[in-house]
């Protein structure tokens, strides 16, 4: 174990992955000379050479659609969109064909994509570079969408799904780079589609993950002065979706709170109550409640930025809504 | 590359079985024994056959939704592209594709893709995977003059030439996008230069319609890919007889403009070439006509007669790692 923060965990999975197989590569905007947007890459220009670290115009279908192109010809590329937010321009790439092909042509096809990207609010840059707009991807079948919340699984899971066959989206949240935390060493990785309970309780299931799970283990530590045992599962992958531990967690507490970035309509705190209202509505001893970002595209001004964003504290409100 | 007696025979077999499929997969649609869209190459038989006839195995072909003539150029028989039509088990995508996503991988080609210019920053990525593994071939990438229109085709056109990719792009002008004529849609009338823009050399087929001029248009264009020069443009000059898509009322055009056209029917101008430079007989050709009237019969009856998938393989292929297929 060693104690490093999100970014050096996703950088040495990148770069081992690179070290470890020749056909891994890297491409997106200002990843290679420039050192990465949030200086991910950094040294990996020099290190690996312009072949397998490419810089790429500004043209995110390009970057998606041509990521696919490679993976279907034997790569497994590691195409990175600056954030989330330019996702949009490559919808269809991202959507509509990485995780359709296989399928679409009767397994022919494999696209072991991994489209790198980050998203998350918090840094007052106004409301179309502040996205957490996970849950829109995480609705298709046939891509998966991993995001983690700690250092560990940021490792773990990037590694994984750089060597799954299938296209992965891997979403970071640009305010956690520095977030710390034990990271196992030597290689290893975290399978995809796999929640996992962060911390154990016995009076509430907090079920979350990426930022939010930040969020959850502060606000678990807190009620935990209170007497309030809160247990908190993060999902780590949206899908596939893996409500078992969330499920048995329920089971046990019969309460739960789901907290996520983003905004709550449609969104990933809607479709775990709905599972857990599905697969274990007798065990509800309250209604489930949901925290997320105040419904509004987000604004500029720092104070109201932050009262828009999901906070500790609405977290610790939103447990004691369900005690 | 001259040709022999078989060859001509060859290409004409591939321009007529493409005829007839497409003439009988109309009456299947007709029937309601075929769903969904249905675009037919019937008058374009001359660009894909030339074109793929060209190519050697270890260039790959993508193309757009219109694709059922590529699929039996690049050697897909007849019944595998009426049987997915039909939506069977037996289908080259298994009745999963259907008309609009063809493919065959063992055969380096790889589909049919019907959100139009999509396939181009694909075609891109394809042909960076094999400039990285240092493989030979080039990546033939199809689209039709609509799609230069869309923002994908500027993406991957541009990509194309800023990592030197070996590219062939084909634009397969047929006049119209659905119904909207090129110079209504396109602030450049002739396509090809576009790839000016990108400083990727180019060139533009008046005639089409004649699969001689295409062969050759077409193996220069993939000599100069070949020769490591990077990317090339080709714009091919075509027109399609029938509607955009079965039920096409094709209030856009005149019916005179398309009788015009079809006085240069594609089949008939290589029907004729073959006959009076003595390459091969009518006789010849007439016997090849009824080879492929049979073949087409037999694989309209394969198709009919094959198995609808088994329903509890819906979740089949979605993810490649069989545990996760569930819904
Ligand atoms: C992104 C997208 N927009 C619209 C459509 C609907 N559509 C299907 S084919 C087509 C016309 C395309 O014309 P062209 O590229 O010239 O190809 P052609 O049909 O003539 O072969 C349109 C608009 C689509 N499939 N994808
Ligand atoms: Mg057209």
């Amino acid at each position: 174990m060693a104690e490093i923060n999100m970014r050096q965990a996703i950088s040495d999975a990148l770069w081992e992955e690179m070290e470890r197989d020749e056909k891994v590569f890297i491409m997106g905007e200002e990843v290679g000379v420039w050192g990465g947007t949030y200086a991910v890459t950094k040294g990996f220009y020099d290190h690996f050479g312009a072949k397998r670290v490419k810089d790429t115009p500004i043209a995110e279908a390009a970057i998606v659609g041509a990521g696919i192109g490679a993976a279907l010809v034997g790569l497994r590329p590691v195409a990175e969109l600056m954030t989330i937010n330019f996702a949009f321009v490559a919808m269809d790439h991202i959507v509509n064909e990485a995780p359709k092909l296989h399928t679409m042509f009767g397994g022919q096809m494999k696209v072991p994509l991994v489209i790198r990207t980050a998203g998350g609010g918090g840094r007052q840059l106004g409301a179309t570079h502040s996205q957490t707009p996970d849950a829109i991807f995480a609705h298709f079948p046939g891509l998966k969408v991993v995001s983690p919340g700690t250092p560990a699984d940021a490792k773990g899971l990037l590694k994984a799904a750089i060597r799954d066959d299938d296209p992965v989206l891997y979403i970071e949240h640009a305010a956690m780079y520095q977030v710390k935390g034990e990271v196992p060493t030597g290689d290893f990785t975290v399978p995809i589609g796999v929640s996992k309970v962060q911390r154990e309780g016995s009076d509430v299931t907090i079920v979350s993950y990426c930022r939010g799970l930040q969020l959850s283990m502060l606000a678990a530590e807190q009620l935990a002065v209170e007497g309030i045992s809160a247990e908190v599962v993060d999902l780590r992958s949206l899908r596939p979706l893996d409500m078992g531990p969330v499920i048995e967690s329920f089971k046990k507490t019969n309460r739960a709170v789901v907290v996520e970035e983003g905004w709550p309509s449609y969104g990933v705190g809607a479709e775990v109550s709905t599972r857990l209202y599905e697969e274990a509505f007798d065990y509800a001893d309250a209604p489930i409640k949901r925290v997320g970002q105040k419904e509004v595209p987000l604004p500029y001004n720092r104070e109201l930025e932050q009262s828009a964003l999901p906070q500790v504290a609405d977290v610790i409100a939103a447990v004691k809504e369900v005690l | 590359m001259t040709l022999k007696k078989n060859d001509h025979l060859e290409f004409y077999r591939q321009m007529v079985l493409i005829r007839r499929v497409e003439e009988r997969s109309a009456e299947l649609y007709q029937q309601g024994k075929i769903g969904g869209f249905l675009h037919l190459y019937i008058g374009q038989e001359a660009v894909s056959t030339g074109l793929i006839s060209v190519r050697r195995p270890e260039d790959r072909v993508i193309t757009a939704y219109r694709d059922h003539g590529v699929a039996i150029n690049v050697g897909i028989p007849a019944k595998q592209v009426l049987a997915e039509l039909l939506g069977k088990e037996t289908g080259i995508s298994k009745g999963r594709g259907g008309s609009m996503h063809m493919a065959d991988v063992s055969k380096n080609y790889w589909g049919g893709h019907a959100i139009v210019g999509a396939h181009l920053p694909i075609a891109a990525g394809m042909a960076l995977g094999d400039q990285y593994q240092g493989n030979k071939g080039v990546t033939i990438c199809m689209f039709g003059d609509g799609a230069t229109n869309i923002g994908f085709f500027h993406e991957g056109v541009n990509l194309s030439k800023v990592w030197n990719l070996p590219v062939l792009w084909v634009c397969e002008n047929n006049q119209y996008g659905m119904g909207t004529a090129v110079e209504r849609a396109s602030a450049v009338g002739e396509i090809h230069k576009k790839a000016e823009g990108y400083g990727i050399p180019h060139s533009r087929l008046d005639d089409g319609m004649d699969i001689m001029k295409v062969r050759e248009a077409s193996a220069a264009a993939l000599e100069q890919v070949r020769s490591g020069k990077g990317p090339y443009f080709l714009e091919i000059v075509t027109y399609r007889f029938q509607g955009h898509s079965m039920g096409d009322p094709q209030r856009y055009r005149q019916k005179e403009e398309v009788t015009q056209w079809e006085k240069t029917d594609p089949i008939g101008i290589y029907n004729r070439y073959l006959v009076e430079q003595e390459i091969a007989t009518k006789a010849d050709l007439e016997k090849v006509e009824e080879a492929v009237e049979a073949e087409v019969k037999e694989a309209v009856e394969f198709a009919e007669t094959s198995p609808d998938p088994a329903l509890d393989t819906l979740f089949d292929y979605m993810y490649t790692d069989k545990e996760q297929n569930h819904g």
